[in-house]
């Protein structure tokens, strides 16, 4: 079972990723960074994205969801070039929830989780019951059956968030691409969406690879942080060995403090911004 | 199932088909269907010699009247048999335009279609006509493949203008404004050059008409419906993933430039072969499959729904127009009545959206 824990899923291998001209991902650094980007996602494991605003960390995850094709370097799917399995096959394996996505208007949330069978489904067969079934197990997996016979549009951004994760659910694959699933939520639903992925990891075995802002939520339910910077990793590893106060100088540019998180004991990122430093100026000339 | 199916959603299975069962949209065209069979009836009546419908039901199960028979089938039929078809057809397209570029102002029409057939038509007889042929100035085949081209060219034009490392709906329906505008005034042009004769004759075609339709109009236009619908059946199975975005669609494992550019293929088959076969009869496909999609309810226009709709709208426009205004106004001048305010009606409708 030891080979099996660590089995390498999805590996970026020498990426480099971009629109137009510009190099998003994988570029060379001027300090003789080498160009390319590598990245192993082991089985079973939850991976959380991190960095500043423009960082790659989307184009990254959407490369490594065959979204973007990459312009040197691969993906590599259970060890087989991801352009070169059929797209439909992938889809089998590896879904991807983008970010914000939009439904059509009129599209009920049971149409909507059942188009996550569509990798399953050909064009003379678009129903089964057993579609039927993983759709209303997906759906109730996800406490939305409620809302099945209701258009997406009238229910609230946390509801719909839920449903989304309810489709990439019913696709059924092993691993999960998920481009910052939280924005645009307020706090507790943020929670409930992450907790809705870490049941995805914990009762359903997935993979789950995200990218997220929220640096003190992802070093909770993350159990492997990539922190990036201009299209590079610059650390990854456990919230503990990421999450520092040097890293955030490095990554985020920014002065923090790092404590225990009081709830969880993982590491909680308390910035310290300008203001706070000239506060605390006076402070010492006061004393 | 015994377990928790917690929506109202039932399979349908035909041998090895199986799809979701949705009972409004199938009663919508069963409606449709309906509407359609009477108003073909009652338009086969029509003319100098009126035909009791009746009658006319009795000659189309094989009886009746000789002379009232051959009255029906030899010259009436075709009118209004081209009318069903052409209306089909420009359902179709449009439903199909409509779902795949995510916009209800998508249509035939707007990407060029109906004006690049327009165009070329126009020029296939004022530039030979030009050149000294006599008599009739729109030939009864060379005028329909002259459109059929245009509309072709000028729907590959507007795609590879268009065309960007990916396709953008937006973008799509701006270039096809631009190529129609650029269409129609090239047309208005060759009109003026044109002598009194030709611009009379092309000016009738140019209003979208089914006066004096043979069975040679007949045949394209319902080949290309027989073949068109079961197709655009068989590719609208990926505008089910294509609805919500490329990205989610790529995810889902579709190919999503060649699943687009095979859906608005087969439309602008359709809406060309239909444009050659009646001239351009506007408005039919981007309000028909709108319509159909409020009656039916759904995310998309529904297509077998919006190619009955078609039909119902073209085979009536013609028995108002022949009815209320007279033999001699072609179906074109209704369609466009109808349809200019709906355009309005749409354009406003959008723009409050987005601002409130």
């Amino acid at each position: 079972m030891t080979s099996d824990a660590t089995r390498v899923r999805l590996r970026a291998d020498g990426l480099q990723v971009g629109y137009g001209e510009e190099l998003v991902v994988g570029a060379g650094s001027s300090d003789g960074g080498e160009p390319g980007l590598d990245l192993d996602v082991v089985e079973n494991t939850v991976t959380a994205v991190i960095g500043p605003n423009g960082c790659g960390k989307s184009t990254l995850l959407r490369a490594m969801a065959r979204l973007l094709a990459p312009r040197h370097g691969h993906v590599l799917l259970d060890g087989e070039r991801i352009d070169r399995i059929p797209s439909k096959q992938v889809a089998t394996v590896l879904g991807v929830l983008p970010q914000d996505p939009v439904a059509p208007e009129g599209l009920v949330v049971a149409d909507l989780v059942a188009r996550g069978r569509h990798p399953h489904q050909r064009w003379f067969r678009q129903w089964s019951p057993d579609d039927e079934a993983v759709v209303a197990e997906a759906l109730e997996w996800t406490g939305t059956s409620a809302f099945a016979d209701r258009p997406l549009e009238t229910l609230s951004g946390g509801q719909r968030q839920r449903v989304w994760i309810s489709m990439a659910l019913a696709q059924g694959t092993d691993v999960l691409l998920l481009d910052e699933p939280t924005t645009f939520l307020d706090l507790a639903h943020q929670v409930d969406v992450l907790d809705l992925v870490d049941r995805l990891h914990r009762e359903r075995g997935r993979t789950v690879v995200m990218v997220l802002h929220d640096l003190n939520l992802a070093a909770r339910y993350a159990d492997r942080l990539v922190a990036m910077r201009e299209g590079r990793i610059v650390v990854s590893g456990t919230p503990a060995e990421v999450l520092t106060e040097s890293t955030m100088r490095e990554v985020f540019g920014l002065e923090a403090k790092v404590v225990p998180d009081a709830v969880t004991g993982t590491p909680l990122v308390l910035p310290i911004g300008r203001r706070e430093r000239r506060a605390g100026d006076r402070d010492v000339t006061d004393s | 199932m015994s377990g928790v199916v917690t929506t109202a959603r039932r399979g349908v299975r035909v041998g090895p088909f199986a799809a979701v069962w949705r009972r409004r949209p199938a009663a919508v065209a069963v409606v449709a269907l309906v509407a359609l069979v009477v108003l073909a009836a009652v338009n086969l009546g029509r003319g100098d010699f009126p035909i009791p419908v009746s009658e006319v039901v009795r000659i189309l199960l094989g009886g009746g009247d000789s002379a009232d028979a051959y009255i029906v089938t030899e010259l009436r039929l075709p009118r209004t048999l081209t009318g069903i078809f052409v209306g089909a057809a420009l359902g179709l397209a449009g439903a199909l335009t409509q779902a795949v570029v995510r916009n209800p102002l998508a249509s035939p029409d707007i990407l060029g279609v109906t004006d690049g057939a327009s165009l070329f038509a126009v020029a296939s007889v004022v530039l030979t006509g030009g050149a000294g042929v006599a008599g009739l100035a729109v030939s009864p085949i060379g005028t329909p493949l002259a459109a059929l081209s245009g509309g072709l060219v000028a729907a590959a034009l507007v795609y590879a203008l268009a065309y960007r490392k990916g396709l953008d709906g937006f973008r799509l329906l701006l270039v096809g404004i631009g190529v129609s505008s650029a269409s129609v005034s090239l047309t208005t042009y060759l009109l003026v050059s044109a002598n009194v004769l030709q611009a009379g004759q092309v000016l009738t075609w140019l209003r979208g008409s089914l006066a004096s339709r043979s069975w040679e109009n007949v045949v394209p236009a319902g080949l290309v419906v027989v073949i068109g619908l079961p197709v655009a059946i068989v590719l609208a199975f990926r505008l089910a993933a294509l609805e919500l975005g490329d990205e989610a669609a790529r995810g889902l494992g579709v190919r999503v430039d060649r699943a687009r550019a095979g859906v608005v293929g087969v439309a602008v088959v359709l809406a060309a072969v239909a444009t050659a076969c009646a001239g351009p009869i506007r408005f039919v496909a981007l309000v028909v499959p709108q319509i159909m999609l409020r009656l039916s309810g759904g995310s998309r226009p529904p297509l077998v729904g919006s190619a009955l709709g078609g039909a119902v709208l073209v085979v009536a426009a013609d028995l108002v127009a022949r009815t209320v205004l007279g033999e001699a106004v072609p179906v074109g001048v209704v369609t466009v009545v109808v349809g200019a305010p709906y355009l309005l009606y749409l354009l406003v409708r959008r723009t409050r959206r987005r601002t409130v």
